[in-house]
């Protein structure tokens, strides 16, 4: 990167400094002794010419839309689109969700996506004993394809994508959104959104389970497959590094784990589906977590992205560029957030969100400030959404691209954790791939080891969460007004459950799940099955319990 | 307390969690309950599994209850995990892998702590199964900590002894050989679709040949069974409910052999033991301590006015009536 | 000769499967020399109050983050009762409102920690308020 005579120049100054640093701190200590970040990466008093000299700028660094897409995938930048505002949504019934929703366009939001109750999210249907107190509580509830229809009601599917947090039931959510848009007379190919449909991370962290993770695996290069094949607008994953984030993980974990698991998605749809890596990889997208560090967040999106533009020549052959594009959608970071002087929140978001930003984001999520206490009411949402649309307008940050590229410090922190990410990924080859990992217990246990030593730094007051461990107000009284879903809204749902039932005809239910059952026992593609199945109403719960009696239920190990 | 083995006798699942828990903590009195419940026990079949960490011992015995449940068989499980040596706590992780069967009043399932015990199980695991016992679960299954070699003293304390084995753990085989080849009389060898799974599995045979050929373990040639990966629930099921098969079958060999109460010899022996220990030397030794007595005694060996043989006789004398 | 020790069942009722908190304090309750039993995600409240009376447990921990609370814990609380097992301790920790505090403790939880909470505060509460049953 420098010519010998800079560095030599540099060296020269640097020994200067460190004296000067030296005869000050002899006098005066630092306030403390240990600088990190909040993943416990040791960071230098300052980074000079010295730590990237060994970078090549074509090779490393380059421009954006070039190799290795360090600086983004698009050569325009956020001057020819700002990331797609998507604030997570849904709560109750269908309805009032949908409500929400036309809400939220009109305050110029650009995408939708939709939170699932628990039930929903673990495949089971409102009438379920399992599913009892649970209602509406985190999302919304959808059973049938008649929810289904109300929540997109009025939105013009063609036009705004939407994104869908549902993994093991993500086939029975995806099938009702293609039956809905036929039914709309919306072709398949003209529809656009996201499901998130990625099981590995729930494993490894956030244990919404279903099926084991061989047979889970095959249902994801299902909807791989027949996105490649009729929906080629949709992306049929969102490898997630959010939740692995959330339980714990360090920056680095999390960015080595969730792009491992993009890997093991795209070694089966090559092994299973026989399909070529360029066919289905441009429409493999991201989903990384944005937390307080700010440069460490940084540096670990770029880094992700130089990862994934490297490894999908080399690993997989890949010719198409469109294939290293690393795509990707942020959230901030939940577990970041305090009930403790909520109000703080906003900025910690805000912080988050910058560095998403900075970090090259296609798409954000800023979470609402009385998140941490209950669901975020109106008000705390808009205040979310004017935050991303403050930075995208007011701050200026998108006059250029990657500003910070050629920062000696956020160039080789990228450079360390692209380091540390590449030697978890190759302990993982060695234990023969994630799903091995998995069975072993390795990511898990590395994200407890993590989680457990940030908790004992909080209370050694090591790192600080400020409310929590220090500039706590005694007696705080929290006066955020909240919203509480109605226990209602679970009788509401049991009746328009029941009345589905009631109306359907249960003889051709019965038919699409053998059939669907048949399909599994085949190894054929699930995919038409299920849209024939919602189609006669057939319930979530049900599809799943169809995987279920088929390839078995997973239950937590209980790794610790 | 003192209602506690009656309540246990009549199958008071509170009871006998208390009184399994006194055992732990060995509080003095529960030999009261013990004496109650003694006997209504020696009815039910004790199935030992031991094994490495991670071989699956958990998830093994989670199928074995599901198995046996099929054939309307009641489930006691005692599962043992290590006490920390630094802090005196546990993780008591077993019975995660075995929470589907909470609510089936049929199986009880217990997590013990080590505490300290050596040889893989917990002092409380002998008198804990027979809890189990008259709580008449017709199958007791004892899952020990794994660490090891070391792990012999199941086979005082279970009729059948399962080794589970899995592949790709390195030194399996040479632990074998130092000692877990002799308490074994079935060997399972777990997760058998990964590699190394044939390698084992033949090498385990040829052990079992071997020690056969050498007159071991008499008319019972010991088993070796391939279990399939839980990750395939339904193939996993079905190789657990042949390894059941399999010790169902051990148990009728012991039976027809009049083998049953041989294997509980040394068990009974040791119990024997530890109440005379309890009943005759503990009370002789909390009495010279709380009079003061031992330390005098140290003393006056230490100063060579007497010593240790001299002094015990002199005891023995004082507390043991000699019969003529 | 007697050794009493604090036994702990720590649990996630309901069908959220947010288990960073459960898993450090699993961890944390080892450290602190007690028995932990932590039987993971996705139980019912029969299941908890089952294996709680099987451990003959001190205290039952319970963590939920999907707002079911307040039907899931004092299910449990109450299942309890009716097994006999009223003296069995039941906390609760989460993302619990204000609001529902008062009605968690009617129904018999003896104490609600919520974000924020040191590891040494939960220790110190248990030890303080916790005596391994005679």
């Amino acid at each position: 990167m420098f010519t010998k005579e800079l560095l030599d120049k540099s060296s020269l100054l640097r020994k200067k400094w460190e004296d000067e640093v030296k005869k000050v701190v002899a006098k005066h200590a630092d306030q403390k002794e240990e600088w990190s970040t909040v993943s416990s990466l040791n960071i230098k008093r300052i980074y000079g010419p010295e730590d990237i000299k060994d970078m090549d700028f074509e090779k490393d660094i380059a421009y954006p839309g070039q190799f290795p897409y360090l600086r983004g995938n698009q050569a325009t930048g956020y001057r020819g689109k700002y990331w797609t505002f998507r604030m997570f949504s849904g709560m109750g019934t269908a309805v009032e969700t949908n409500k929400r929703w036309h809400y939220l366009l009109t305050t110029g939001q650009t995408g939708l996506s939709t939170a699932f109750d628990f039930p929903t999210l673990m495949g089971y249907d409102t009438d379920s004993p399992k599913a009892k107190g649970e209602c509406g509580k985190c999302g919304v509830a959808i059973d049938t394809i008649d929810d289904f229809r109300d929540l997109i009601n009025g939105v013009p599917l063609d036009k705004i994508t939407t994104s869908m947090t549902i993994n093991p039931p993500a086939t029975a959510l995806w099938a009702m959104y293609c039956a809905s848009a036929e039914q709309q007379g919306i072709p398949l190919n003209k529809i656009g959104g996201t499901i998130q449909n990625d099981m590995l991370k729930e494993f490894i962290a956030q244990k919404t389970l279903m099926c084991p993770p061989e047979p889970s695996v095959k249902l994801i290069s299902d909807t791989i497959e027949f996105g490649t094949k009729y929906v080629p607008r949709w992306n049929t994953i969102s490898i997630s590094g959010y939740h692995i984030r959330e339980a714990g993980a360090t920056a680095v974990q999390e960015l080595a784990f969730t792009l491992r698991d993009g890997m093991e998605y795209v070694e089966d749809a090559i092994r299973r589906k026989g399909l070529h890596v360029d066919e289905f990889a441009p429409r493999l997208s991201f989903f990384f977590n944005s937390h307080i560090d700010f440069f460490e967040e940084i540096a670990k999106l770029r880094a992700a992205r130089r990862i994934w533009a490297k490894a999908m020549p080399e690993r997989y052959g890949s010719k198409d560029p469109r294939s290293w594009w690393m795509r990707f959608h942020t959230q901030t970071a939940g577990c970041s957030l305090t009930a403790q002087q909520p109000y703080n929140n906003v900025v910690r978001t805000a912080t988050e969100a910058l560095a998403a930003v900075l970090g090259g984001t296609q798409s954000l999520h800023t979470n609402s400030l009385d998140e941490v206490l209950c669901l975020p009411s109106d008000h705390a949402v808009q205040i979310a959404l004017r935050t991303q649309q403050l930075i995208a307008e007011e701050t200026g940050v998108c006059n250029t691209i990657d500003p910070l590229a050629g920062s000696y410090f956020v160039e080789a922190l990228t450079n360390e954790m692209e380091e540390k990410a590449w030697e978890y990924i190759h302990k993982i080859d060695d234990m023969g791939g994630m799903v091995a990992a998995i069975e072993k217990g390795f990511p898990q246990m590395e994200i407890s080891d993590a989680a457990y030593k940030f908790q004992q730094q909080i209370d050694a007051k090591e790192k600080i969460m400020i409310g929590v461990n220090k500039y706590v107000e005694a007696d705080e009284q929290i006066e955020i007004p909240l919203l509480e879903i109605d226990d209602s809204v679970e009788d509401e749902q049991l009746e328009r459950l029941a009345a589905v039932k009631r109306k359907r005809d249960g003889r051709k239910v019965a038919e699409c799940l053998n059939e669907l059952a048949g399909a599994c026992k085949k190894g054929e593609n699930v995919m038409p099955y299920c849209i024939e199945a919602v189609k006669n109403y057939a319930t979530v719960q049900e599809i799943c319990d169809v995987y279920r009696e088929v390839y078995g239920e997973y239950r937590d190990p209980g790794i610790y | 307390m003192k209602e506690l083995g009656k309540k246990v006798l009549a199958g008071d699942i509170r009871a006998a969690s208390r009184l399994i828990r006194n055992l732990e903590d060995q509080i003095p009195e529960t030999n009261i309950a013990m004496r109650e419940i003694f006997a209504h026990t020696g009815n039910s079949h004790v199935i030992g599994i031991t094994g490495a960490p991670g071989a699956g011992k958990s998830t093994l015995t989670d199928e074995l209850i599901d198995a046996y449940r099929k054939k309307d068989k009641t489930v006691g499980v005692l599962a043992v995990d290590p006490t920390s040596p630094f802090t005196g706590g546990a993780l008591l992780g077993d019975r995660i892998r075995m929470l589907r069967h909470a609510e089936d009043k049929g199986v009880f399932v217990r997590s013990l702590a080590t505490r300290g015990a050596m040889g893989g199980i917990s002092k409380a695991v002998g008198e804990g199964i027979h809890v189990m016992d008259v709580l008449k679960k017709d199958k007791i299954i004892v899952e020990t900590v794994g660490v090891g070699q070391q792990e012999v003293e199941i086979i005082n304390h279970a009729h059948t002894v399962i080794v589970v084995l899995v592949p790709g753990m390195g030194d399996e085989i040479q632990a074998l050989k130092a000692g877990l080849m002799e308490i074994a009389d079935i060997f399972v060898i777990n997760k058998a679709d990964r590699d190394g799974a044939g390698k084992l599995y033949k090498e385990t045979l040829n052990m079992v040949k071997m020690s056969k050929d050498m007159g071991d373990n008499g008319s019972w040639t010991i088993p070796v069974l391939l279990v399939e990966n839980v990750l395939e629930p339904n193939k996993f099921a079905e190789s657990v409910k042949a390894l059941s098969d399999k010790i169902d079958e051990h148990y009728q060999y012991l039976v027809d052999n009049n083998l049953l109460s041989e294997r509980m010899r040394r068990k009974t022996a040791a119990e024997v033991n530890e109440a005379l220990w309890g009943n005759i030397l503990q009370p002789v030794l909390s009495d010279l301590h709380s009079q003061g007595e031992m330390e005098k005694m140290v003393d006056k060996v230490l100063s060579r006015q007497t010593d240790p043989y001299t002094l015990a006789e002199e005891i023995a004398s004082r507390y043991i009536k000699k019969q003529a | 000769m007697s050794d009493r020790r604090i036994r702990i069942l720590l649990a996630k009722p309901g069908l959220d499967g947010h288990d960073r908190g459960a898993r450090v304090l699993a961890r944390c309750f080892r450290d602190a020399g007690f028995e932990v039993i932590y039987t993971g995600c996705h139980q019912t409240p029969e299941q908890i109050a089952s294996a709680a009376v099987q451990e003959d447990v001190d205290v039952v921990g319970l963590s939920c983050l999907s707002g079911a609370h307040k039907y899931l814990f004092p299910q449990v609380a109450k299942l309890l009762q009716d097994e006999g097992a009223g003296d069995i301790m039941v906390i609760g920790g989460g993302i619990i409102p204000d609001q529902d505090m008062q009605a968690l403790y009617e129904a018999g939880l003896k104490a609600i920690f919520t974000p924020g909470a040191t590891l040494d505060s939960l220790v110190e509460w248990i030890n303080t308020n916790v005596k391994p049953r005679a």
